[in-house]
């Protein structure tokens, strides 16, 4: 009883719903009140995703086992490029592709947040922080899946006689990983926002996430442009040091800096911070336009 | 003691008309630039009140506009209106699906509501996968679904298939799950839009049985949108009846829907002609009441007036199993209805392509005192209705003439209907 007049007495209200929100009204609190919903979302994402399928899972494994087979063709036999001493190659190409899945669907997947759940949030309010969070979180999986992939890759190519240089820095992944899916997330909720009045976008992501890998030492590595004229575009690109580092925890070889890697920090804190403000500005409006 | 747990003051919501994407870039220019001079938005200065009736000038329009009042913690409370009076967007604010534009609400207390039945199911899950995603989605945590799941369970009386994906579902067994999980989610305010018309009817009274236990017995605010002032009527207290966007008034349930009936009254009509439609092989095209067999623009009857209607009836092509229908009912119940191939069967067989006049009299005195509406329709025999107009004639039976024997015809005698049986009296000894 003490608290309810107390409550009556400071017109303590739980809630107040006003046109527009503060610029930073992040409220992580409420997100982290719905985390069971977060965790049913993720769960929902990869049991439903696999239903009335015949292989399920396995089909995480194909989709990198294609694309490396097609990159060692096309950039290794055809263009002849370099693998930064990496042996035998397919294993620079399936770690690069297995770290570039996780950044381009955490971006493809975060970047329809409203456009795709527009009946569910039209009927009904949550954090809808929740669901961009939780399809980051479901992708872990899935990339969990062909990180043991290439795990498994790698431990059959040492006992075949591959030197396989496994060192300290594979501590360091947990945290490539946060930086990485912390730009894609970031930059998935900008264009998520901006989709909801502009479709454009839609369009224009598809196209530029394939450009983007090109603009990311993913089939090439970073040493090898060093002596030419247009090094400092790849480097620019926050993901280049992730992408060097991840390869240099599992092989030991790769160009990058612990500057090069805080300046990736940097960029997702940017990002991050630019991508909630839009968010939140959005998401409270965005059924009128959607 | 009851605390104000919902406080509205000067809530507007505008909405954009038409397409929204042409021209949307320019006018968020045109916003930025008066913000970046301080000046106020311009579009927020213009807008109309939402009348769908009237085509207005602006493409901007007030879907709510200066909404107050307040709720007390434990009323029942019963939201009326017309179609588009502002009672979904209403309910869409409170629910925090979309922002107002102006004004606040101020809330004590956590709020579910349910705008739809059964947001957020998944079809490849199972019952019991989406009791609990559902649940999550309505802001319960994991360990209250599962003290209240066999509760949930037992209500929607889907025990067997539980452990089966939703998409193999019967329509009736999944909106009866997705009510379950929302009615037993321990929130202080319950928000339920006009959901319950998916049900059968011995749904429907289960789930209003429900809301009421959950407004009288469990003491929880309940804020109700229908169409049918029935259901309103026993399960309210309170009524907020809302007329084009505006508040018209705020009180007692029976005052609530008294004021919205007789608004309607006012917007009754003698006379409609219908937009044509042109997919249909048989419609109608206009109405016309009739008063003691003549065309009238009066809509007060004498209870021994005979109502009657004109229609205008086209028939495209030579089309067969069509009927007509028209349904009456008083602010609560259906009360009958007339079809025309019941009388007229030759027209179930074949109706040949041309305009039909189509006059129809009710035998006089049937109506008492009282607030009539009629419906019509066009059927397709077996199949369902294909043209439905709804409340398209209001008229007001009154006894005017004064005189013991009409007694039983007016409005506080009990009965729906005035039919005068003969009655004949023998002497037995």
């Amino acid at each position: 009883m003490d608290t309810i007049a107390q409550k009556t007495e400071n017109q303590g209200w739980d809630l107040e719903i006003k046109p527009k929100s503060g610029l930073l009204e992040l409220n992580l609190k409420e997100v982290w009140a719905y985390r069971d919903l977060m965790w049913l979302f993720v769960r929902r994402d990869f049991v439903a995703q696999y239903k009335q399928t015949v292989l399920g899972p396995v089909w995480h494994f194909i989709q990198p086992i294609l694309t490396t087979i097609m990159f060692l063709f096309v950039f290794g036999r055809i263009a002849k490029i370099p693998t930064d001493g990496i042996q035998p190659e397919f294993l620079f190409y399936l770690s690069g592709i297995t770290i570039w899945n996780y950044f381009s669907t955490c971006l493809t997947s975060t970047s329809t947040t409203f456009t795709s759940n527009a009946a569910i949030f039209g009927k009904v309010y949550f954090p809808r922080l929740v669901i961009p969070l939780s399809v980051v979180i479901s992708n872990l999986v899935k990339f969990g899946i062909q990180f043991l992939f290439l795990g498994v890759a790698i431990i059959y190519c040492f006992f075949t006689g591959y030197k396989i240089d496994l060192n300290i820095y594979l501590l360091l992944i947990p945290f490539l990983l946060i930086i990485m899916a912390g730009i894609g997330l970031g930059l998935g909720i900008i264009i998520s926002s901006i989709t909801t009045k502009y479709r454009d976008f839609t369009v224009l992501l598809g196209f530029a996430v394939q450009l983007y890998m090109y603009a990311t030492p993913i089939a090439y590595p970073l040493s090898y442009l060093k002596q030419k004229g247009y090094a400092w575009a790849v480097e620019i690109n926050p993901l280049t040091p992730i992408v060097e580092a991840f390869r240099f925890a599992l092989f030991g070889k790769g160009t990058f800096s612990t500057e090069s890697l805080l300046y990736s920090t940097g960029f997702m804190i940017v990002v991050l911070t630019i991508g909630s403000i839009i968010f939140t500005k959005v998401e409270k409006s965005f059924m009128d336009t959607v | 003691m009851s605390e104000t747990v919902i406080k509205v003051e000067n809530l507007s919501k505008q909405y954009r008309l038409g397409q929204i994407g042409t021209g949307s870039l320019a006018h968020d220019f045109n916003r930025f630039w008066h913000k970046v001079r301080g000046k106020e938005d311009p579009y927020l200065q213009i807008g109309e009140t939402n009348d769908r009736t009237k085509s207005g000038n602006s493409e901007y329009v007030w879907s709510l506009k200066d909404i107050g009042f307040e709720i007390n913690q434990g009323d029942a409370v019963g939201i009326i209106g017309r179609n588009g009076a502002g009672k979904s967007t209403l309910l869409k604010i409170l629910s925090r699906v979309t922002a107002p534009t102006t004004g606040s609400v101020k809330v004590k207390g956590r709020i579910a509501s349910l705008l739809e039945v059964g947001t957020g199911f998944h079809p490849e899950l199972t019952g019991r996968e989406n009791v609990f995603l559902n649940g999550a989605i309505l802001g319960m945590r994991k360990k209250e679904i599962q003290r209240k799941f066999d509760e949930i369970v037992d209500f929607a009386g889907v025990e067997r298939y539980i452990d089966t994906p939703v998409k193999r579902y019967s329509s009736g067994m999944y909106v009866r799950l997705a009510f379950a999980v929302a009615a037993y989610l321990e929130s202080e305010i319950l928000i339920v839009d006009e959901v319950l018309a998916v049900g059968d009817a011995d749904f429907q009274k289960k789930c209003l049985g429900k809301m009421n236990d959950v407004s009288k017995g469990e003491g929880r605010t309940v804020l109700f949108v229908s169409h049918n002032m029935g259901s309103i009527k026993n399960l309210c207290q309170k009524g907020i009846f809302l007329q084009n966007g505006q508040l018209k008034f705020a009180g007692s349930i029976d005052d609530a829907i008294t004021n919205y009936l007789n608004t309607s009254r006012l917007e009754s009509s003698f006379y409609k002609k219908f937009d044509p439609v042109k997919e249909l092989p048989v419609t109608i095209e206009d109405v016309q009441l009739l008063k003691n067999g003549l065309p009238t623009d009066e809509t007060l009857f004498d209870f021994q007036d005979r109502v009657g209607f004109e229609l205008t009836i086209n028939c495209k092509t030579k089309t067969a199993n069509r009927g007509i229908l028209i349904h009456c009912h008083d602010s609560l119940d259906h009360l009958f209805s007339s079809f025309d191939i019941s009388i007229l069967s030759s027209y179930l067989e074949i109706r040949e392509p041309g305009n039909y006049k189509l006059q129809v009299e009710y035998p006089a005195p049937v109506f008492k005192a009282g607030l009539y509406s009629f419906d019509f329709e066009v059927g397709n025999f077996g199949k369902g209705a294909e043209q439905v107009e709804k409340n398209v004639i209001n008229i007001e039976v009154e006894v005017l003439s004064r005189n013991p024997r009409f007694e039983a015809a007016t409005a506080n005698r009990s009965g729906k209907l005035y039919i005068e049986p003969t009655w004949e009296y023998t002497k037995l000894n």
